[in-house]
């Protein structure tokens, strides 16, 4: 044998006792059954870990937006904008400045920019232009820990949006109260919600024909702008305000709202907010791992 | 025959009304090369996709490594090494990183894994592309960087779906040359092909497949002396004559086969079928006497061509 040999051959222990007998079936599937037990506990971290390298190859964007887009429209907004709104914005008896207002809706907002892209693109990816999720699922992976790899790694990228968004809220002065910080969690949370329903949508997509940029132009826009993200959301007409309601934007915001700068609202509809983001994520993420499932037993 | 590592029985896929894989019955022994053959759609891939623990029977019994993939497909897919027929490399990451993370799939330590990817990038003659893009790769060096990837858990059983469809034929030697190292070493390579000479090379047993159900097993050699003959004397008179000298020689050989732009001579002695042909005074534009193949198999069993 040369070295050359040597060097190109893979050592494979197990091999020689298989072909001469030596292991009985028995101890194969013993060995078979050891080998799914790391996979089936640590799987979706798996997948977590490997999408979070993926988002190496668009790491520069990334911080470039986390800190820039803050930096942008929290200018923009709470120091341009606020100067035609100098009176503040009312909260039961007193008033909140724009600023205030505005920059714990631009915290979630920002949330849900990145985990509506992160929701769409990878997703199609996965399963289309890039089908690395056939190859996850041939390994001992399941549809299910695909599913939550995704959402863990969407999370992860999340969460050090939303920590810079808040560190640079505070430097512009926008967070009067200390219990503001808890806002990057609601945001964060908002954005997971956003993340699951979406992904349950785009997870069945076969072909795009501008699906995705449909979610976004009528979907992700027009709740930023019907939020109450800009004005309180009673401003608009009645007939207006369902959109409110039903968006994940809003009940976030508003959370943030009252976490930033204690927000003048019911305790119950507080609550409301909050059982509205984790019922979305519950039955979002459920969806997810049923349609990624499915898509792969073909 | 050791007991087999996978053992297929009565097993059917079906979509809707349509059976893609229509009762098919098969065993593989460990360390056995068995092929599928059959044309597009002869429900080889499903078949495959049923063996890889991947996609649900209809019906029928499946066993793999003693395990049955309905409640076992994690741990038997810890034991397989999987070439899709499309290549699915993540084009995001680079070479080295591909297989580094495919190996955590299976729990496999990172401290391991490196070591392991450096040995399968040697393997796969890509140790000077490690840090590549993946994207930067020719269709050969990524079906390599598949075959790496696949053997990163050192499976028990290797599956590879037309490993070298739409390689070139310098690229599918080197993959040949790859994949017989592991048969030499012992991998039970389970593949599907329409190429006969693929099968021929590296299949010892085989099962002839058509809509869904097996047409004919065994070796390469004993189907073909099983359902051909010998030799083969394939003649060209031109397009428009082909069928008026076809008639005139229907009883040549063993049996005639005609296609469309030429006629087919089974016999044990070709040279002796052309001889008689111009003594007879039927004079081809071209004429070739060559070794009866699988190609020739699957036309007398289905009528048709494998590459249509």
């Amino acid at each position: 044998m040369t070295d050359a040999d040597r060097g190109s051959s893979v050592s494979r222990p197990h091999d020689e006792n298989l072909v001469t007998g030596e292991i009985s079936m028995g101890s194969i599937r013993h060995i078979a059954l050891a080998g799914g037990i790391r996979p089936r506990r640590w799987g979706s971290w798996y997948i977590a870990e490997h999408r979070i390298l993926g988002m190496r190859a668009y790491l520069q964007t990334i911080i470039a937006t986390s800190i820039g887009n803050p930096l942008v429209y929290l200018f923009a907004l709470g120091v341009g904008l606020a100067a035609l709104v100098p009176q503040g914005i009312e909260n039961g008896d007193a008033t909140v400045s724009y600023l205030a207002f505005v920059a714990p809706a631009l915290l979630a907002t920002a949330a849900v920019t990145v985990a509506a892209e992160e929701a769409t693109y990878p997703f199609m990816m996965g399963f289309k232009w890039n089908p690395i999720f056939y190859a996850m699922n041939a390994a001992p992976i399941s549809g299910n820990q695909i599913a939550n790899g995704m959402f863990i790694a969407i999370l992860a990228r999340i969460l050090p949006t939303t920590v810079i968004y808040f560190l640079i809220m505070v430097g512009f002065g926008a967070v009067p109260s200390a219990l503001g910080f808890l806002g990057i969690l609601t945001a964060s949370f908002t954005g997971l919600a956003i993340a699951t329903i979406v992904a349950s949508y785009t997870s069945t997509i076969e072909e795009d024909k501008g699906q995705m940029a449909m979610i976004m132009r009528f979907g992700i826009t027009p709740m930023f702008l019907f939020s109450g993200t800009f004005f309180p959301l009673t401003q608009l007409p009645v007939f207006l305000q369902w959109i409110g309601w039903i968006s994940p934007l809003w009940h976030g915001t508003e959370l943030g709202r009252v976490l930033a700068y204690g927000l003048d609202e019911p305790a119950w509809l507080t609550a409301v907010h909050v059982v509205f983001l984790a019922a979305l994520v519950i039955v979002g993420w459920k969806r997810t791992q049923l349609a990624v499932t499915r898509r792969l037993n073909k | 025959m050791p007991t087999p590592v996978i053992t297929a029985t009565d097993l059917t896929k079906k979509y809707k009304d349509f059976a893609a894989v229509d009762g098919i019955s098969f065993e593989v022994a460990p360390g056995e090369s068995f092929g599928l053959l059959g044309p597009n759609g002869a429900g080889k891939s499903t078949t495959m996709r049923m063996v890889g623990a991947v996609s649900t029977r209809t019906s029928g019994s499946l066993n793999i490594l003693g395990l049955d993939p309905d409640e076992h497909g994690p741990e038997i897919r810890s034991q397989l090494g999987v070439v899709p027929q499309a290549d699915n490399l993540d084009q995001e990451l680079r070479v080295r990183d591909n297989l580094i993370v495919y190996g955590r799939y299976f729990g496999i330590p990172r401290s391991i894994l490196a070591t392991k990817a450096d040995e399968l990038l040697e393997f796969a003659q890509l140790s000077d592309r490690a840090k590549a893009k993946v994207d930067d790769l020719s269709g050969g060096m990524k079906r390599r960087l598949t075959i790496a990837r696949a053997l990163v858990n050192d499976p028990r059983i290797l599956l590879l779906d037309e490993p070298t469809t739409g390689l070139d034929p310098q690229a599918r030697h080197i993959l040949w040359d790859r994949l017989f190292r592991l048969k030499e070493q012992g991998t039970t390579l389970v593949l599907t092909t329409h190429y006969m000479d693929e099968a021929e090379q590296l299949c010892d047993r085989l099962v002839v497949v058509d809509k869904g159900t097996i047409m004919a097993e065994g070796s390469p050699a004993s189907l073909i002396r099983d359902h051909s003959s010998r030799e083969v004397l394939e003649v060209r008179f031109g397009s428009d004559r082909n069928a008026i000298v076809a008639e005139k020689i229907k009883d040549a050989g063993d049996r005639v086969e005609v296609l469309p732009d030429r006629i087919l001579v089974y016999s044990a002695n070709g040279e002796a079928e052309l001889t008689k042909m111009t003594d007879a005074g039927l004079e081809p534009i071209t004429s070739l006497v060559r070794r009866s193949s699988l190609e020739d198999v699957f036309l007398r069993l289905t009528g048709r061509s494998l590459i249509e």
